[in-house]
């Protein structure tokens, strides 16, 4: 049997949390397709066609894919998942928004988070917050997975050629429409891709404080995170909120400034190479996962690690 | 127009859950159960339509043993009409629960199903988009503000990088972020008042559901722990930590 990897996309470019679903797959041993579903999306047709180790790069151009609404893509992919054991994608909004209803239709009881391949139906995944790993076996006869992308390498890419086939376009559901999307414009990197992340709480006070962050970020070329008590508070948007309802992140340096270190926000980021905790209370549990504690106030020792580095 | 709010009981959320001994499941014994989090601003939304004159009706269901009770009660005291009690012990999966909440759809026939986009305890964010895929109906997840229009939906969904806008035709199924509302706390006069809603009882075999389980859990384990590291006494030391100890920076 084959595995399917659902590839997410913006029709421009495909998203580096796809190489990392193909990591996976490539873990359960039998040869992968690629599926595409977009509209004028033959980049990231040529994109998915590098990536090492997979055998076809399957696209479908629509129209009603464009936005990629899980009502238009369930019957694309239904329309084909009889010939796979395994379809998955990454556990993004995407991925979780798609293929649980890919599921259903299915008739299969899909696997969220996996962060760990024991066998072809044996699987890790997160519970209660991250506070409990489960190992779980599925029977259904196709099993459909997310998984988590910190938990697996990219894929590499680059140097192959892989085959390229097409997969007929289903007939619109229309059940749903698009109307707009405000995504943040940033040029920083994108937080769960970063290598370096620069993470604030309450002990900010305010968004305007969070302009030290970014100062500190642009010099390590970091992203910029927030714990869900600042995002809370108002100080900064939700899509920067780190943790168990927020992104799962794993950059090697992680520093979290004012930030106590609920076991929400350890959810997302505990799997970081390093962390380092800036705060003035020095029995905040953010001091005990950290590897380097730096017991004073943020708002001396910051601008001082600016002037430093 | 009716709302149908399916509900979860679910450990509350204060409590730091650990394996049983035996890594066979996880140790609940005494631990404070509560109705999980995402459910409760599904009810509070369902609640603030009805008070906008939107809806008629606020239905909430719940899957599980008779425990639950207390959760419905909970939810009829925020301002839900009635309750709905699917007795199916121990707790069965997603899709099963989304095969029992589409029966009890085609019995009440809501506009909308609102509920939340994950459980606390499982963490599998499914039931929504599966009940949606069986209804065949249309799908607002993570959705931080909601509004009605006729047999319209407009839907801001948090997503990765942003907030995304959909247009739903009613009936569709919504579920439920963080940040689409604060959930009110319910008054006494509200509880006791709630106590005499009615709440009716229904069995998986009633429903003609088969909710055997397609995935077993084989055992339970804690996370790696992470060692606390070192505490050091200045920016300077830091610096040098990262740089010749970590090497993450140059």
């Amino acid at each position: 049997m084959k595995t399917l990897v659902i590839a997410e996309h913006d029709n421009q470019q495909l998203k580096n949390a796809t190489l990392n679903a193909v990591t996976a797959a490539i873990k359960l041993g039998n040869p992968i397709d690629v599926l595409i579903l977009g509209h004028q999306c033959s980049t990231v047709t040529e994109q998915a066609s590098t990536i090492e180790g997979i055998n076809t790069v399957l696209t479908s151009d629509a129209e009603h894919f464009e936005h990629q609404l899980a009502e238009e893509l369930t019957p694309a992919i239904q329309s084909i998942a009889q010939q796979y054991s395994h379809v998955l994608a990454a556990a993004t909004t995407s991925g979780k928004n798609l293929l649980p209803r890919v599921a259903a239709v299915l008739d299969v009881q899909a696997i969220s988070d996996v962060q760990e391949i024991i066998d072809a139906s044996t699987f890790k995944r997160p519970i209660y917050a991250g506070n409990v790993i489960a190992t779980v076996q599925s029977s259904d006869p196709i099993k459909v997975l997310t998984v988590r992308a910190t938990a697996f390498d990219p894929a590499a890419t680059g140097s192959a050629q892989v085959e390229q086939g097409t997969v007929d376009a289903t007939t619109p559901v229309k059940l749903s429409s698009f109307v707009s999307e405000a995504l943040a414009e940033s040029d920083r990197p994108e937080l769960t891709a970063a290598d370096i992340i620069v993470s604030g709480g309450r002990g900010l006070g305010s968004g305007e404080s969070f302009d030290l962050l970014y100062t500190l970020a642009d010099k390590l070329n970091a992203a910029v995170g927030a714990s869900r008590a600042a995002v809370d508070a108002g100080y900064v948007p939700n899509d920067m909120q780190v943790g168990q309802t927020g992104k799962i992140v794993a950059p090697s340096l992680y520093i979290a400034a004012g930030i106590s270190g609920a076991i929400q926000h350890l959810a997302g980021m505990k799997d970081s190479k390093v962390i380092v905790a800036i705060n003035k209370d020095e029995d905040a549990p953010i001091f005990q996962v950290a590897d380097y504690g730096l017991v004073a106030d943020l708002f001396d020792a910051v601008p001082e690690l600016i002037e430093k580095l | 127009m009716k709302i149908l709010v399916p509900i979860k009981r679910v450990v509350d959320y204060n409590i730091k859950v650990r394996p049983k001994s035996d890594g066979s499941d996880v140790d609940l014994a005494n631990a404070k159960m509560s109705i999980n989090p995402f459910c409760e601003i599904a009810v509070e939304e369902a609640v603030r339509l009805k008070e906008q004159g939107i809806a008629t009706e606020v239905i909430v269901v719940s899957v599980g043993d008779k425990k639950c009770h207390e959760q419905l009660r909970a939810a009829m005291a925020l301002g839900a009409d009635r309750g709905v009690h699917i007795e199916a012990e121990p707790i069965i999966e997603p899709l099963a629960v989304a095969k029992c909440l589409h029966a009890i759809v085609k019995k009440e026939e809501p506009k909308i199903v609102l509920l939340g986009k994950q459980s606390i305890d499982g963490d599998n964010n499914q039931t929504g988009q599966m009940l949606a895929a069986l209804m065949g109906v249309g799908q607002g997840t993570f959705a931080s503000e909601l509004k009605i229009a006729g047999e319209q939906a407009e839907v801001t969904r948090e997503i990765d990088g942003g907030l995304q806008t959909l247009s739903l035709s009613l009936p569709a199924v919504i579920t439920t972020d963080l940040r689409l509302n604060e959930p009110r706390y319910a008054k006494l006069p509200d509880i006791m008042k709630a106590k005499r809603k009615p709440l009716d009882t229904l069995t998986l075999d009633e429903l003609g559901i088969d909710a055997s389980p397609r995935v077993t859990q084989l055992s339970v384990e804690s996370p790696a722990q992470r060692q606390a590291g070192i505490i050091v006494n200045s920016v300077d030391e830091l610096i040098t930590k990262l740089k010749d100890e970590a090497k993450v920076i140059s």
